[in-house]
Parts: structure tokens; C-alpha cells; sequence
């Protein structure tokens, strides 16, 4: 009975998860539109278009291979589980402890490992360039990624997510340099894994300088639809990680009981919109870099972690 | 299983070889031989799980050969035993898989007389326990094995891959017998239980360390002594390459943290920083190696460097707990290191079974001429990506479980006092990332080159699966990787006991339960095996939904490629393309390389070409250097060969009056 209690709310926040992803894209999109004066597609557009690609017939190179048409699932999978494991309106589920923040990290990682070889399964120069810098990218980002978890594993003493977002939100962990450079770290590595501007442009098809996009450019039908849906959830994931670490308030705690639940749900939809405008704000406000200034921009986020992780070890504070 | 039996074991394999010289021309030779040598390891396996899982008392014996006074001495402990496994276990996977591939092998008389004799070293250093016959049978692996790097003798490259492995063994070897001299001390207590008793205090000390580093490091491929393994590593026959690569660096590792470990009982604080420096910059170089090298049996043996380094970061990280007192993460490290040890054996033999399977079905290693072999090898292609998922630390594989295990031991251990360490343990956290991230990179390109996209030559496209004893092999490898990766606990437990011989304590045992628990659940934990079923279930549900939809079935048709597909395979990335951007950010200065466009003058037809260049700057920083002060040596030296025989007298009797000059002085 008491596992029945905590598989519920693990039960709701996976579904929510897969659910709600969607409809923050819905609303990156619909601001970004609007902060550009354009009416911009209805927030539920997301949603239509992955409907409407799960009921086309998927088109497939003719050289497909079985691991092409297995990836979009695989890749889906790792994603989703990587989101449901991170809190969004509790901490404290049954599943927590599946996976700590490291292991979080690297199912994203198993993820971007079939992405980039489902990109170079076709043969196609298209593939292989996104392949090719997306596994560049990843190559700056993941260490930066580590740091910020080493920096929040020696505040928290913990590299449990659920158990850094409770300590987060008491009061015992007051205003540090180092968590600050940690945020900023984790905020640059959001932007890049999740192909946003100034690393990589969701909007484009502009041969030159995209780089999620041309890797899944023979994708169609649902297979292209479990991939647009793994995007979102990975979107959701950063999201909901950087509010359950820096924004902790409104998360319920563990056995909270409906009402909490409720209440931190509404802080959770709260949350999702903030960050949803943010993101569409600073898109609009800057511009995309060369693929070889990306380097440079995600150097920053991993000496940011790097000192903020040596400022914790030398000092033991701050 | 006694330790007598397991000394037959041994004995039947240097038989075997004996018998194997005589009669490998013989027609059936390669299955006798092969088969023989994989029931014996077998043999051997079973008696070291055995002793690891009944926790039972070391067994010693002694033989009454060797030198007079002391005899060979043997032991088996849990150590000892978890290594006989990993020899054997390698041992058993190569000849089996040997049964298949070695059939192809042109002159198996080069081949099959060193191979059980190699195997039979390899169990003979592990069981070792004084030094005569450690470095007896450490000399045997290496001369066996050099034998098998020079099977191909007449394939250019092979020759000096050959010589340059037998300096730096010889090399190797000699640094052993100095830092046993230092730890035999003046009574010259050559037996490992006498010189466990008096270990080797203060500067002795370091210098013990410092030479096991050159020693065994040079054996196992620490950089910058690593210069031999991509060069002979896969010059040999690719069952071979596996073993050196997979199972001969363990052997090299054990040989290290037995005198380290056991007999010097650590090296201090100092010492395993200089451990945990240099296993992470290894762990980073290798991989950097790696992705700029486009055979694929030399990037494979590149990334035995990086893996070599990621033990060494957890040898490091627990000699650093041990010095500083804190016995329980110094078994946090250990068994981490152990634990990829083991994990390395099995991947790494997989992947070079792997090469061996391609390299015998498009005849060629050079990534470039390869392509698409998905299509003409579905199950070569399907355990391979497991190898390389495996290798790259992805969940649910084994890599992964050893390397979170690494990262806990840095993240959860105490913060040391020492200044140094304190940087040193969150950059050795940071490389090892960046080591782990760049592995993924760089199998990316190895799987996305040979086996996805288009055939780049005719032999690519006419690959054809390979043989049934290769793949079941191999199946069973990827088998063990994807169940030790989803039941760590269980090797945890195994490896229980030999941790606390080296380390004085131990990780908590794991019970039935799915966690894998470093220090305590609320610290971190994980479990292999849930994220395995969540994936396996949640990947067969979304498809099962998303077929629901009534999409049908997938139609082929041209590929889309932005509407201008390009016919030509040459048009694909290459390995070559596909590592530039890496290339660009990373290895620019490390190893000066160079990119530049040579433009025709105005006016010609001629194409305009991008030259690359890349250094390797150990080698010519190093050995280059190193060899042509040799060479320069030699030819001074040279002058003596052609003096009259005057000289000669002078020369003789000048150096009878110095030695007895210094001999005088001396009482």
C-alpha cells in the first residue's frame, strides 16, 4: 500500500513530464513570436505537429539500418527516464534513487550517442556534420555539467538530486560565489545541450550552421516524432533541474500529501512558464555564434564550474 | 581448487606450447592447440572464481626450482585470484574466438607455439610471490608476446613496432628489478611475505614507487610511456591484439599495486598524487590519441591508455584515502579500480574481436576504406555497438558502473589537507569527465565510420558476416557486459575480499537489493538494472503507441539530404572529418598541429589542397630525443673499434689500475 502511495506521484511526474514538454516549446515559441511582433502559432501548435507526424507514413533512406529506426525510441527512453528522475514538483519519490545526478548526466549522454550515430547512419554529408559538432559540443559541455554537479555534491553533500533540492531549499545553504558561478555554468550547458541560440538555432534548416537539425534531417513520420518529443522533454529536464536546484521554493517534500502536491504542482506550472519567457527573451536579444566560437562560450561554463568547484575544495565555504 | 592444480594448469600450457612448436604445421594444429588452450584456461578460471567466492585462506607453495637458496614461490590470495580471472576469463574469450579467426592466419607456426606460453606467463605473474619468479615470468609475457608481435613480421610497421615493444619491455623489466633490489633491502629478502614484513620507509620508498611507476607503467601504457602499445598492440593477430590489450596492461596493473599495495603498503600522500596526476592526464591523452588515429586496431589500443589512466585515477585516489586514514574510501577507490579493470578485460577484448571480425571480412583497418558494414555484418555490428556503448561509459553498461564508482570516490571522499591535492582531486574529477565525454566522441566516429553510412570501397561492400566462433564469443562478451553493469553489486561483493587485503577495509556488501550504494543511499546511489528495464520498456511501449497511430509501415526511398543527394560514398564524413572540430579545440597545441590551404598559383588548374600536420610530441619530445643522443653516443663509442692493439693494452691496463685505485679507497 505504501509503495501504491509512492508510485502515484512517481506515476504523475513521469506522465507530466512527457506531457507538459510540449507545451513549454509551445510557449519558448509563442513569446518568442511575439517579442519579434509576429502573432506567432498557438501554444498547443507542439502538440498538433507530433500528432499529425505520428499519423504520416515514415519515409526511410533506402540504406536505413535497424539501429536507425530502433534509435528514435532508445533515444526517447533514455530522455524521458533522465527527465523523470529529476524533481519538478516533489522531492523524495520512489524511483529517486534510481539514478543520481552523475548517472542523469550520462543517460542524457546515451542519448546524444545514438542521436550522433543515427545522424551518420544515412551516409549523408548532413548527418555527419551534425554528428560530427554535436559530439564537439558535447565534448566542452559534459565536463562543465560534471563540475556543476561536483560543486552542488560538496554543498549538499549528496549527489542524489532529490536530497540537493531538499537541502536547497532549507535555509542552511545561504547566498554562495560558488553556487552563483555553478548557475551560470549550468545555464550555458542548457543552452548548448539543447540546441538553443547562440550555440545551435532550433529554427533553422541553414545548412551551415545548425547542428541538431542536421542530424535528424532524415527522419519523418513517428520517427521524427519520438525525436522532436525527446527534444522537449530534454528542454523540460534542464528546466525543471535548474528550478528544483536555484528555485527550490514551492517544491513539496517527500509524503506531502495531496494538497502540497497540488499547490507545488501550480508553483511547478509557474516555473515552467518563467523559465519558457526568459528563454525567449534572451534568443531574441543575441545573436547565433560560428560553430568555432562555441568552444570559447562553453570554456567559460567549465573554468565557471571548475572555480567554483576549487573554491569549495580550497575554502570549504562560499 | 588447489593451488598444485592450478600450477598444472600452468605447467599444461608451457606443454602445450612445447608440443605446439613441434607439430603446428600439422593440419589441425590451430583447433587442437586453441581448443586446448581454452579448456585449461577455463580450468583456471573456474578455480579463481572459485577461491573469490569462498572466501577461504591464501594457499602458498614452493617449488624446489628457481634460484637454490629460495626456491619459487607461489601464493594465491583474493588479489590474485580476481586477477586469475581476468586473465583467464580474457584467456579462455581469445581462444575460443582464436577457433574461428585463427583459421585465416597464414603461418600459424608463428603463432601457436608462443600463444599458450603467453596465457601460462600471464597466470604465472599473478601467482608469483617472490621476485625471482615474478620477473621471470613477467620477462616470459613479454617475450611471448613480443614473439606474437612479430608474427607478421614481413608487414611493414611490424618490425618496429616489434623493436620498440622489446626495448621498452626490456626497459621495463629493469626498473622491476631495481625496485625489487631496493625492497629486498640488504639482507636481500627476496620472498614477498619477507619483504612485506620490513617495507621500504621514506626516500627508499618513493624511489620503489617511482620505479614500479616506470616499470609496470610502461607495461600497462601510462603516458607518456605508452609509446609501444599502439604500435604493437595491433601488430599482432587480432585474438592476440585482445589479449595484450585487454588482459596483459591487467597483468601490468597488478604487478603494480602488488608491490605498491602489498609490499610497500603504500607510497604516502606524495605518492599517490604523482599516481592520480598521472593516471588523469593519461586518461585525457589516450583519448585525444585516439581520436586523431583512423586505424582502427591502433585507436583501440589508444584507448587502452585512456582506460589504463582511469584505474590509475582510482589507484591514486585510494593510496591518497589510504595515507590520509581514510580506509573505507580507499576501498571506494580501489574497488572502482578494480572494477574497471575487470570491465576493461571484457570490453576491450570484445572490441578487438570486433576489429578482428572487420579486418577479416574487408581486409583492411583503415577506417577511411571502410563503411556500412551494418548492412553486410548485422551481428558483428549489433555486439560491437554494445562494446562501444560499453567502453563509453554509457548506462547500463559496465563502463559506466566502474567510472560512477570513480567519480564517487572523488565527489564523496573526504576533502584532503594537503594543498596540492585539493586541486589535483577536482581536476583529476574534471579530466576524467572530459576523458569519458571525448571516449563517446570518438566511438561515435569509430561505429558511425565502419559500420553506419555507405561502403567507402569495394571490399566494404562485400564484407560477409563472420564466423560462428567469433560471434558466439562475442555475444557472450556484450552478454557480460550489459550483466555486470546491471548487477555491479554482485562484483562488488566478489571483489570484497581482495580489497580488503590491499585497502584494510571494504564497501559495504550489497545484499539482493538493485542499489548500488558507494557511501550511503542519501548520498547517491544507482541501479543498472531499473534504468535497464525502464528503457527497455518505456523504447517497446513508445513504439507500440506511436505504431498505434496508424502510420503503417515505413516506405524506402531515396535519401533526402536537403534534396540533393550525392551518389558518390566519398562524400560521406570521414573519420578524418568527423574528428576535425576536435581536433581544432583541442589538440591544437598539445600536438601541434596544423591545418593550412595550399592555393595553385594564379592562373593553374591545379586543385587546391588542405595539408594537415599533427606532432606527436611525446615521441619526439622524448624518444626521439633520447635515441639520437644514442645514436650520437654510439658513433663516439665507434672510434674504439679501430685502435691498434697499443691502445687496446693502454686501455686495459689504465682501467685495471683505476679499478683497484677505487677498490683501495673503498675498505
Amino acid at each position: 500500500m505504501v509503495l501504491i502511495e509512492g508510485l502515484i506521484p512517481q506515476g504523475v511526474q513521469m506522465a507530466a513530464v512527457l506531457l507538459l514538454s510540449p507545451l513549454l516549446v509551445g510557449i519558448t515559441r509563442k513569446m518568442k513570436a511575439r517579442l519579434l511582433r509576429r502573432q506567432g502559432a498557438p501554444l498547443l501548435q507542439p502538440y498538433r505537429d507530433i500528432l499529425r507526424l505520428l499519423r504520416k507514413t515514415p519515409v526511410l533512406a533506402e540504406n536505413a539500418s535497424w539501429l536507425f529506426r530502433a534509435a528514435p525510441y532508445l533515444i526517447l527512453a533514455f530522455t524521458w527516464l533522465a527527465a523523470a528522475l529529476v524533481p519538478t514538483f516533489t522531492t523524495g519519490l520512489v524511483f529517486n534513487r534510481t539514478a543520481d545526478l552523475i548517472a542523469i548526466v550520462a543517460l542524457l549522454a546515451s542519448a546524444r550517442f545514438l542521436l550522433a550515430l543515427a545522424g551518420m547512419d544515412i551516409g549523408t554529408s548532413f548527418g555527419g556534420i551534425g554528428s560530427s559538432r554535436e559530439m564537439m559540443i558535447s565534448a566542452l559541455a559534459e565536463p562543465a555539467m560534471m563540475m556543476v554537479v561536483f560543486t552542488l555534491a560538496l554543498i549538499a553533500g549528496s549527489t542524489q538530486l532529490s536530497g540537493i533540492a531538499s537541502y536547497m531549499a532549507s535555509s542552511a545553504v545561504g547566498l554562495r560565489v560558488s553556487l552563483g558561478l555553478a548557475l551560470v555554468a549550468l545555464m550555458i550547458v542548457a543552452l548548448a545541450e539543447n540546441a538553443r541560440i547562440p550555440v545551435d538555432n532550433p529554427a533553422t534548416h541553414l545548412e551551415l550552421t545548425m547542428v541538431h537539425e542536421a542530424m535528424v534531417l532524415e527522419y519523418s513520420g513517428r520517427h521524427l516524432a519520438m525525436i522532436e518529443l525527446a527534444a522537449a522533454v530534454k528542454l523540460l529536464l534542464y528546466v525543471s533541474l535548474i528550478g528544483c536546484i536555484f528555485v527550490p521554493w514551492g517544491l513539496a517534500q517527500a509524503g506531502g500529501g495531496w494538497e502540497a502536491y497540488a499547490l507545488a504542482g501550480v508553483f511547478y506550472l509557474g516555473k515552467l512558464a518563467v523559465a519558457a519567457c526568459l528563454l525567449a527573451l534572451f534568443e531574441t536579444s543575441i545573436a547565433k555564434m560560428r560553430v568555432f566560437r562555441v568552444p570559447d562560450f562553453l570554456n567559460v561554463a567549465l573554468m565557471m564550474g571548475l572555480l567554483a568547484t576549487l573554491l569549495l575544495y580550497v575554502t570549504g565555504r562560499f | 581448487m588447489s593451488l598444485a592444480a592450478l600450477l598444472c594448469c600452468v605447467a599444461l600450457l608451457l606443454a602445450l606450447s612445447v608440443v605446439s612448436a613441434a607439430t603446428s604445421r600439422l593440419f589441425n594444429a590451430t583447433i587442437i592447440i586453441y581448443g586446448a588452450s581454452c579448456v585449461v584456461s577455463l580450468v583456471l578460471l573456474w578455480g579463481g572464481i572459485g577461491h573469490l567466492l569462498t572466501p577461504a585462506a591464501a594457499m602458498t607453495m614452493v617449488l624446489p626450482v628457481g634460484l637454490p637458496w629460495t626456491g619459487a614461490h607461489f601464493r594465491l590470495d583474493a588479489l590474485a585470484a580476481f586477477f586469475l580471472v581476468v586473465v583467464n576469463l580474457g584467456g579462455a574469450a581469445a581462444s575460443f574466438y582464436a577457433l574461428g579467426y585463427g583459421r585465416h592466419e597464414k603461418e600459424p607456426h608463428r603463432v601457436l607455439p608462443f600463444y599458450p606460453a603467453f596465457i601460462a606467463a600471464m597466470n604465472l605473474v599473478v601467482l608469483a610471490a617472490d621476485a625471482f619468479t615474478f620477473l621471470l615470468a613477467w620477462e616470459l609475457m613479454s617475450l611471448t608476446s613480443w614473439a606474437l608481435v612479430m608474427a607478421h613480421h614481413r608487414e611493414k610497421e611490424n618490425a618496429r613496432a616489434g623493436y620498440v615493444y622489446i626495448v621498452m619491455a626490456s626497459f621495463g623489466t629493469f626498473m622491476l628489478l631495481l625496485a625489487f633490489a631496493l625492497l629486498a633491502g640488504p639482507h636481500g629478502l627476496y620472498v614477498f611475505s619477507e619483504m612485506q614484513k620490513n617495507p621500504a620507509l621514506s626516500w627508499r620508498g618513493a624511489l620503489v614507487l617511482f620505479l614500479v611507476l616506470l616499470g609496470a607503467g610502461s607495461k600497462a601504457g601510462i603516458y607518456p610511456l605508452h609509446v609501444w602499445l599502439p604500435l604493437a598492440h595491433p601488430a599482432a593477430p587480432s585474438h592476440v591484439s585482445g589479449l595484450m590489450s585487454g588482459v596483459m596492461t591487467k597483468v601490468a596493473v597488478y604487478g603494480f599495486i602488488r608491490i605498491v599495495f602489498g609490499l610497500l603498503g603504500g607510497g604516502g600522500e606524495n605518492g599517490g598524487m604523482a599516481v592520480l596526476a598521472l593516471g588523469s592526464v593519461t586518461a585525457v591523452m589516450g583519448v585525444l590519441y585516439a581520436l586523431m588515429q583512423h586505424d582502427l586496431k591502433k585507436l583501440l589500443a589508444y584507448h587502452t591508455v585512456e582506460n589504463i589512466g582511469i584505474i590509475f585515477i582510482g589507484l591514486g585516489l585510494a593510496l591518497v584515502f589510504k595515507a590520509g586514514g581514510h580506509d573505507a574510501f580507499a576501498a571506494l577507490a580501489f574497488t572502482a579500480a578494480l572494477f574497471h579493470v575487470f570491465n576493461h578485460s571484457l570490453f576491450k577484448s570484445l572490441l578487438f574481436f570486433g576489429a578482428g571480425a572487420v579486418q577479416t571480412a574487408a581486409h583492411e583497418r583503415d577506417m577511411e576504406h571502410l563503411g556500412g558494414l551494418i548492412r553486410r555484418m548485422p551481428q558483428t555490428a549489433f555486439v560491437f555497438l554494445i562494446g562501444c556503448a560499453a567502453i563509453s561509459a554509457l548506462p547500463p553498461f559496465n563502463g559506466f558502473a566502474s567510472e560512477w564508482l570513480t567519480f564517487q570516490a572523488i565527489i564523496q571522499g573526504p576533502v584532503p589537507a594537503h594543498w596540492g591535492l585539493k586541486m589535483l582531486v577536482p581536476a583529476s574529477g574534471a579530466m576524467l569527465a572530459l576523458a569519458a565525454a571525448l571516449a563517446a566522441a570518438c566511438f561515435v566516429k569509430v561505429y558511425g565510420v565502419v559500420f553506419l553510412g555507405r561502403a567507402r570501397t569495394e571490399q566494404a561492400k562485400n564484407a560477409a558476416e563472420t564466423d560462428r566462433f567469433s560471434l558466439s564469443v562475442m555475444f557472450i562478451l556484450a552478454l557480460l557486459c550489459l550483466l555486470a553493469g546491471i548487477f555491479p553489486g554482485f562484483v562488488i561483493n566478489v571483489l570484497a575480499p581482495a580489497v580488503r587485503e590491499m585497502t584494510g577495509a571494504h564497501m559495504p556488501q550489497h545484499g539482493a537489493g538493485l542499489l548500488l550504494v558507494p557511501v550511503s543511499a542519501a548520498r547517491s546511489s544507482y541501479s543498472g538494472l531499473l534504468v535497464f528495464v525502464f528503457i527497455a520498456v518505456s523504447a517497446g511501449l513508445a513504439a507500440l503507441i506511436a505504431r498505434s497511430f496508424g502510420g503503417g509501415a515505413p516506405r524506402r526511398a531515396p535519401a533526402w539530404d536537403c534534396g540533393f543527394p550525392l551518389d558518390d560514398p566519398q562524400t560521406q564524413y570521414t573519420a578524418g572529418s568527423f574528428a576535425q572540430p576536435i581536433r581544432r579545440v583541442f589538440v591544437r597545441s598539445l600536438f601541434r598541429a596544423s591545418e593550412r590551404v595550399e592555393m595553385p598559383p594564379p592562373g593553374s588548374p591545379a586543385p587546391a589542397r588542405l595539408v594537415q600536420e599533427l606532432h606527436d610530441v611525446a615521441w619526439e619530445e622524448i624518444y626521439a630525443r633520447i635515441s639520437s643522443r644514442v645514436l650520437c653516443l654510439a658513433e663516439r663509442m665507434d672510434r674504439f673499434q679501430f685502435l691498434s692493439i697499443r691502445h687496446y693494452l693502454v686501455i686495459v691496463f689504465l682501467s685495471l689500475v683505476l679499478l683497484l685505485t677505487v677498490l683501495a679507497l673503498w675498505f
